[in-house]
């Protein structure tokens, strides 16, 4: 079981919201889409799902094309970021709906959505209308009434989005563990990195209409193909700086250099980019050949177990994610740290040209 | 948004389509065909073209009724749409006020055309009336069935009794949407009552207020029962408006064809100052 | 800028309250200090959206006053309070500019039109908007009015108090980022008594000099993030706090150890004897595994790898254990033994702190990863 979107695109007023995209789904994984708002996330699922028809291109689902097929007709489930429940029913009757719809008998509805209730902890509530219900029991029974259709396909589209942050992380660590008994393909669409991070399995980054790269959750994060993928695909945003190659030398600005090895050393001549993460930035030398960068901190944000360190560097602006906290003087100059193993290197057009050595070691 | 076309469903439409175009396009083109004719009995009649219109717009008994009925749509929006809202915004918000205050607002509109006619033709009579022998006892001299500004006095104010409801209920309906951040903002922001209205009431009021005028305009435009009960179109042709002028011209004097062209140059008035109003007002609220 | 005094303050919704459960708001009594940053931190329904409308003046509480540097201000309404507030969906007026948005607050209170300018110019440039100030604010995305509604909050100066309602939630994550820098900025500026209320405890933690937890009502823990963080007073703030939450662990402490399930935990001091549901807390980031003969035996359940450190999700005698482990260290799948820095570890009797009688181990500043 798989569904396939071949050259899919989708036009509006002659703008394209969707750029002609390939994409791959198999049956039993989860499959985030990361983006900004309106970066496609929606429109695409909307595709997947048969509530739009594509301007270009087919959906293949199962080796048939159901490219305009209704959305009655397709085993699909959605989800969205409100919480949409019948509000004059009883929990129960609003996860029995879409059974009650396919004419499965009582016994069976019975049993099936018991399960489900079981699954999300709603048992308790089954006789409560969803009104009466917590904004994330609600969105539990939204989610109880998609799962229990067994439905192929199950399109999640921000389903946390409105939900207080402690519930978001119940939830978030629930989803895979459920998703992975249920055997179909999942969706699920997001703003958060670190939300695409949790829930792991493949993720498939958007911008402006374009799946920028599609992949396995963790080689997306190491490995992004290009500058885009990594700013999306990096929360706080990965920190940039122009950097030029001469011979065997990297050199960062301000005297600092590193020699050119590895990946590195095969680059022609010239001006680079060099992106590198938040958290790969320290007050203190990490090794022998670590970068060392004269910054001017301007403010600090501490978590209790963290430091977020806003820096200025001649005219970039860099976060530091500093573990503990730090007592720093702001408004001043400050010295930082990077160790080169942890530098990404894009060319002028943001294409990954030499990968971090620390990902490709991992 | 191009959805997933479904064809079956036209099947649905059809039965509608069948009784639209018995009970409206078919008589429509009728009245077409009249007004291009000349008929003289039921078997007799020649093709005249656009003579019948070229009249129709020459007249000149046609052009004051418009005049008048002009003045008087203009006059009733006037009116009604600012009272409308300034009652909208004294009504409660909550408690069982807002019960008892729609349902009283809400009367009128429950009372049928001609009935409103006979209460207003009993209530302003000078010699029982309330409404008339009040005003004759305070001195102002007031007869609707002789003098032609009383007469258009009272047929506007019937009309402003019957129809500000609506109004109302529309504008109540968009204040009730506001959230109650705004006021609360605005509050904090220090902002006197008139900016409250002028910024924040007024710009969310605009969608109802485009249906409201709208309504209003189409529906005093077609005015006829209630003048037509009260003064008759009296004294003289004071308050002969356009569908009255209609009506006698093909039910009282059957002249068919003349009242064809008539009524088509009448649809297409109506036709017009509803897409200009409707224009001037998206235009504002868009920019 | 004020000093906030809330004394003896409490507010139930019914007119007549009957028992504790009645009120939305539980006893508070608490000083707020003048030009500091605080947020009100709490799942939904704990009472922080209640304790904001009693600040602004939009709810007039049940008992007790509120102070303005020291003058009552109680029955005080929203205006002559005098604070600026933001919501959590944009307030904007569609019909007036950029610009005349943000300068309708100083334009009320009949400013002098070379300072409106002047102040406009320089709000726009911190929420970056100055090459909108002609533009109608009709028709701008979520965010940019949102920009607008925080913009409209900061302009003026000689506000008591600037209150935050949730701002933050319809802004990308993306953006979240540099809004919360620029306020954090503004107030180490300014100097605003601010107030922010979320449910997110990033936001919270980052904007604030002092965060009040609050729960069910009432204020579990006022202190700075690393207070909360380090030294959880409640066991809800251990778990709301960090993410995830803290590892709560039944055991009993005698002296310097403690016995979870037959296995010996040191502790980083001594405690007297105690009785009552007794747990020992400690934090994923300070949870290590050992493949030595120590620690507590624990099955492996999942690992999520979130990019700049890896969660363990293990269990123990049917309870489940986080571990925050580094980036890239490689775990094995055979059982584990999980240790515990023992001066991070704190003591919970009836789900509140106890501290103990004589420390014999200090955290060092620097977490270890």
């Amino acid at each position: 079981m798989s569904l396939v979107l071949e050259g899919v695109s989708k036009l509006v007023e002659g703008e394209h919201h969707i750029y002609p995209t390939d994409l791959t789904l198999e049956r039993g994984t989860m499959n985030v889409l990361l983006g900004p708002t309106l970066s496609g996330k929606t429109t695409l699922m909307r595709i997947m799902a048969g509530l739009d028809v594509p301007a270009t291109g087919r959906v293949l689902w199962e080796g048939r094309d159901v490219t305009g097929m209704k959305v009655q007709d397709r085993k699909v489930a959605m989800v969205y970021q409100q919480f949409i429940n019948y509000p004059s029913m009883t929990v129960y009757d609003n996860i029995a709906s879409p059974l009650k719809l396919m004419g499965v008998s009582k016994s069976e509805i019975d049993k099936r959505v018991k399960d489900a209730a079981a699954l999300m902890q709603l048992t308790p509530m089954l006789d409560r209308r969803p009104l009466e219900l917590s904004g994330g029991q609600q969105q539990r029974c939204a989610l109880a009434r998609a799962l229990v259709k067994n439905a192929g396909l199950v399109l999640l589209d921000e389903p946390l989005a409105n939900l207080d942050y402690k519930l978001r992380e119940e939830l978030r660590a629930e989803i895979p563990r459920i998703f992975e008994e249920s055997g179909a393909i999942f969706v699920y669409a997001t703003t958060e990195p670190e939300e695409a991070l949790l829930l792991g399995g493949n993720v498939g980054t958007m911008w402006e209409g374009r799946i920028t790269q599609f992949g396995p959750t963790p080689k997306v994060y190491r490995e992004p193909c290009d500058a885009t993928t990594a700013r999306v695909f990096s929360d706080p945003p990965m920190n940039f700086t122009r950097i030029e190659k001469t011979g065997d030398k990297i050199s960062f600005g301000e005297g600092q250099s590193a020699p050119a090895q590895g990946a590195l050393a095969g680059l022609a001549d010239g001006v680079y980019t060099a992106g590198f993460r938040p958290d790969h930035l320290h007050l203190s030398a990490q090794g022998a050949d670590g970068l060392h960068f004269q910054c001017h901190l301007n403010v600090t944000e501490i978590t209790g177990s963290e430091t977020f360190a806003h820096l200025s560097h001649g005219p970039d602006h860099w976060v530091g994610l500093l573990h503990g906290v730090q007592d720093l003087t702001l408004d001043a100059p400050i010295e930082v740290w990077l160790d080169v193993a942890h530098v990404y290197v894009f060319d002028e057009q943001g294409k990954l040209v030499a990968p971090a050595a620390f990902a490709m070691a991992a | 948004m191009n959805k997933v076309e479904n064809n079956r469903a036209w099947f649905l439409v059809l039965p509608v389509l069948l009784l639209v175009a018995f009970s409206a396009v078919i008589p429509l083109m009728t009245v077409v065909n009249y007004s291009i004719q000349d008929i003289l009995d039921p078997h007799t009649r020649f093709f005249v073209g656009d003579e019948w219109f070229r009249e129709m717009l020459r007249d000149s008994q046609l052009q004051s009724a418009l005049g008048r009925q002009l003045i008087f749509s203009f006059s009733v929006l006037a009116i009604q749409i600012p009272l409308g809202i300034a009652i909208a915004l004294c009504m409660p918000t909550r408690g069982i006020w807002v019960a008892i205050s729609l349902v009283l607002v809400a009367l009128p509109l429950l009372v049928p055309w001609n009935v409103v006619g006979t209460i207003w033709q009993l209530f302003a009579r000078g010699d029982i009336g309330l409404l008339g022998v009040t005003l004759n006892s305070i001195g102002i001299e007031y007869n609707y069935t002789r003098g032609s500004t009383a007469a258009w006095f009272t047929v506007l104010a019937m009309d402003v009794w019957h129809w500000t409801s609506l109004v109302v209920l529309l504008c109540y309906s968009g204040l009730r949407a506001i959230p109650d951040a705004y006021y609360q903002a605005a509050r904090i922001d220090g902002a006197s009552r008139i900016a409250v209205f002028r910024y924040i009431q007024l710009p969310r009021l605009a969608g109802v207020l485009t249906i409201a005028v709208l309504l209003r305009f189409m529906d005093s435009f077609m005015i006829y029962a209630e003048p037509f009960v009260l003064t008759g179109g009296g004294p003289g042709s004071s308050t002969t408006f356009l569908s009255q002028h209609l009506a006698t011209m093909a039910i009282a004097q059957f002249d068919v064809s003349r009242a064809a062209a008539f009524s088509l140059i009448y649809f297409l008035i109506i036709l017009a100052i509803s897409w200009v109003f409707y224009t001037i007002i998206t235009r504002a609220t868009k920019d | 800028m004020a000093k906030i005094t809330l004394d003896n303050l409490a507010h139930s919704y019914f007119p007549e309250p009957k028992g504790e459960e009645d009120y939305a708001l539980k006893q508070l009594d608490h000083v707020w200090n003048d030009g500091e940053a605080y947020a009100l931190l709490g799942a939904s329904g704990c009472g922080k959206s209640t304790l904001l409308n009693i600040i602004s003046g939009l709810l007039v509480p049940s008992r007790g006053r509120i102070l303005f540097n020291d003058k009552d201000v109680t029955e005080q309404d929203t205006v002559a309070r005098n604070i600026a507030q933001v919501f959590q969906f944009p307030v904007v007026y569609d019909t007036m500019t950029v610009g005349a948005n943000l300068a309708f607050p100083l334009r009320n209170r009949r400013m002098e039109p070379a300072y409106v300018a002047r102040r406009v110019q320089k709000i726009a440039s911190m929420i970056g908007m100055e090459d909108m100030l002609e533009r109608k604010a009709r028709g701008l995305t979520a965010d940019a009015k949102q920009k607008i509604s925080l913009g409209r909050g900061m302009v003026r100066e000689d506000v008591n108090a600037i209150l935050f309602d949730e701002p933050l939630t319809v802004i990308d994550p993306h953006m979240k980022w540099e809004l919360r820098t620029q306020l954090k900025a503004l107030h180490n500026e300014f100097g605003h008594t601010m107030i922010y209320v979320t449910h997110d405890q990033t936001e919270a933690l980052t904007f604030a000099d002092k965060v009040v937890v609050m729960h069910d009502g009432k204020v579990v823990q006022l202190g700075t993030p690393e207070e909360l963080f380090d030294t959880p007073e409640h066991t809800f703030v251990g778990y709301f706090i960090g993410s995830p939450g803290m590892n709560l662990i039944d055991a009993d402490v005698s002296g310097d150890k403690a016995i979870c399930a037959g296995h010996e935990v040191t502790l980083g001091g001594r405690y007297k004897p105690m009785s009552g549901r007794v747990q020992i807390g400690i934090r994923p980031e300070f949870v290590s595994i050992t493949s030595q003969d120590q620690g507590l035996p624990v099955t492996v359940k999942r690992v999520e790898d979130v990019g700049r450190h890896q969660i363990l999700r293990a269990e123990f005698e049917g309870r489940q254990i986080n571990a925050i482990l580094p980036e890239g260290l490689p775990i094995p799948a055979a059982p584990i033994r999980m240790k515990f820095a023992p001066e991070r570890i704190s003591v919970y009797v009836n789900d509140w702190r106890v501290a103990p009688d004589e420390v014999t181990a200090t955290p060092s500043k620097e977490v270890v990863l």
